[in-house]
């Protein structure tokens, strides 16, 4: 039976509520846009999106006054262990915000265009945001489950957006029947969890973990067959999440019924939040099931599956003729890529993993952004042709999608060359034969891969304009989006040219992952 | 008192049933309540873990893993309704404008 308790910890002060001002500015200005949107008349509810974009702002500055806390690198946890930041945590929700200020501002003139503009809309993207905050900042199973359930549930609305379409609703559909399903698996998964070390606190759990499976406590059988069972229902769920082989199957059907804005939102905010949780719970709460005595620990497994993903993202993408699809099963291979980072084990796997993050954010949305441009001048732009002769209708947008299209590809010079660099490079560097032969078969992908970016280089550039074009006006893109394109594509060179200042807050993630796990008792209730 | 173990095969059957379910039904709001289903079965281990350690964590989650489950009930039956309206149909399997 329960012991009452005795002796109650001292509340949570001031200085806990200080370490999330960032997700409480977020709060009120999420709850603020749904309010401005009913205030406002309809001509005027795009402004609900400069005010969202106002209040990430905000979020960006609470968030730096928290860089000063991760030089230090340990983490500090707040709120009993329910929270913790580190840098992890400070680094990643920067990369939140840019995926969800980038999705507001290329949605303006989309939304528009396509009579839907409602303030809903942002406050949705704002408060999917916020789950990904919180996912980066917990320290506990519960604040984790609940948050990215936050950041799911939204994402689950924002793609069934378009009620009238009909591919809208059904993409809407799939992806929420999956993602409750792959949900449901974690939650049994981490109710394991909780039976086998009696914790959720996610310090405790790897500290009780470490105990079973150096052998500490086995008077009732051995408790690592049941962890091990959970470990596969919480990977299960979470390879869902990130649309790995073979829990890929909703990807291109959400990815290419949602609307082309949430397409791009989903297909790097919540996935990163995705890469998060992974990290934080194979990474941390897991860790000491990496490699296990007798057994197979998460490594070989995540290995297998990153090698399958990888593989077959790429061939599946080779077929495809819809942009969107094609976008899809790159993603899909580019998560296969990232699991390659988590697999190695070394900093320079995790240095990968967050530098390819970062740039990916950047590439993907920068190559939608065009897309949606399509979209507004009335050619649909989701099928492969519709990008024929784009250089000489629009040669500015065919060069920006140009450099975001080989920063995909991985072509050296560009950020994404940088970041597979280190994915593969940490393979080899640690060490281990059948690592090795992973990275060869990664290279491999990355060939297949050169074949259909290809593809859109030759659509752009050699094809004719096709007949069907209804309008050849140059594209519509408003000043704002442009600035915002050419940055990132002067940052995807820049990047790729001289990548030492990115590689150091990826060092910041790394640095923070590895002495998380170190001293994982650290971060305990206080 | 019943031992922790008939709790958790109650709780793995439960989750089993629900699983082969989302599978097996072809109404989406079949495929709902079998969802729904596999979040109540965790909901079941976490109390029983709770009650036989003697922690409270459990408790605590299962409280928010319901509240949880009523906001996707919500969105879901949304999603639902919107489908309905544009088809006439809940079928799932009738369901295929996206396609390989």
């Amino acid at each position: 039976m329960l012991p009452l308790l005795v002796e109650l910890p001292p509340l949570p002060t001031l200085r806990d509520t200080a370490f999330i001002m960032p997700e409480i500015i977020l709060t009120l200005f999420a709850g603020a846009a749904l309010v401005l949107d009913v205030a406002l008349p309809r001509s005027k509810k795009h402004l609900t999106a400069y005010f969202s974009l106002i209040g990430l702002a905000f979020v960006a500055i609470a968030l730096a006054q928290q860089v000063a806390m991760t030089a230090s690198l340990l983490p500090i946890s707040a709120f009993y262990g329910m929270l913790f930041i580190d840098g992890l945590s400070v680094v990643f929700r920067f990369v939140f915000i840019v995926a969800a200020a980038f999705s507001i501002l290329y949605s303006i003139k989309y939304l528009e265009f396509e009579r839907e503009q409602r303030g809903e809309y942002y406050a949705l993207i704002l408060f999917s945001t916020l789950g990904m905050m919180f996912v980066a900042t917990s320290g506990d199973l519960i604040a984790l489950f609940v948050s990215f359930e936050l950041m799911s549930l939204s994402v689950y609305v924002l793609v069934g957006y378009f009620k009238r379409d009909k591919r809208s609703n059904e993409a809407a559909m799939k992806y929420f029947l999956t993602g409750i399903f792959s949900s449901a698996l974690m939650l049994y998964g981490l109710s394991l969890v909780y039976g086998v070390t009696g914790h959720t606190n996610l310090g405790l759990i790897s500290e009780t973990i470490a105990g079973y499976v150096q052998g500490g406590t086995a008077e009732s059988g051995d408790p690592r067959l049941l962890l091990m069972v959970a470990l596969v229902l919480v990977a299960a769920g979470l390879l869902f999440k990130i649309a790995a082989v073979p829990f890929h199957m909703w990807a291109p059907d959400a990815y290419e019924g949602a609307p082309t804005t949430v397409t791009a939102f989903m297909s790097v905010g919540p996935k990163a939040g995705a890469y998060v949780l992974l990290a934080r719970m194979l990474l941390f709460a897991l860790a000491p099931m990496r490699e296990m005595e007798n057994l197979p620990g998460w490594a070989a497994l995540l290995a297998v599956v990153a090698v399958l993903t990888m593989t077959v993202g790429n061939l599946a993408a080779v077929t495809q003729d819809n942009v969107k699809r094609l976008l899809a099963y790159s993603s899909i291979a580019h998560a296969g890529y990232i699991l390659l980072g988590i697999v190695s084990g070394t900093d320079m796997g995790y240095q990968g993993v967050a530098f390819h993050i970062m740039t990916y954010t950047l590439m993907n949305t920068g190559v939608f952004a065009i897309i949606i441009a399509l979209h507004r001048q009335g050619v649909i732009g989701e099928n492969l042709n519709d990008l024929n002769g784009l250089f000489s209708r629009a040669p500015s947008a065919a060069v920006l999608m140009l450099i975001f299209i080989l920063g995909l590809a991985g072509i050296p010079s560009t950020a994404g060359f940088v970041g597979k660099f280190f994915l593969f490079g940490s393979l080899i560097q640690s060490g281990k034969p059948w690592l090795t032969y992973i990275a060869i078969i990664a290279v491999l992908n990355a060939v297949v891969a050169f074949y259909y970016y290809a593809r859109f280089a030759r659509a752009m550039f050699l094809n004719a304009p096709s007949e069907n074009i209804a309008d050849a006006s140059p594209l519509l893109l408003a000043p704002s989006v442009r600035i915002t394109l050419t940055l990132s594509a002067i940052a995807v060179l820049f990047f790729g040219i001289y990548p030492q200042p990115l590689i150091n807050v990826a060092d910041i993630v790394a640095q923070s992952i590895t002495t998380v796990y170190a001293q994982s008792s650290g971060i305990a209730l206080r | 008192m019943v031992p922790l173990s008939w709790y958790l095969i109650l709780s793995a059957a439960l989750f089993a049933i629900g699983a082969v379910g989302v599978f097996v039904k072809n109404n989406i709001i079949s495929t709902l309540l079998c969802l729904e289903l596999m979040l109540n079965a965790a909901n079941l281990a976490f109390v029983a873990f709770s009650i036989f350690q003697g922690t409270i964590e459990g408790q605590l989650f299962v409280i928010l893993v319901m509240a949880v489950a009523a906001a996707e009930a919500g969105v879901g039956l949304a999603i639902v309704i919107a489908l309905f309206r544009n088809r006439e149909t809940l079928d799932v399997d009738e369901s295929s404008l996206l396609k390989l």
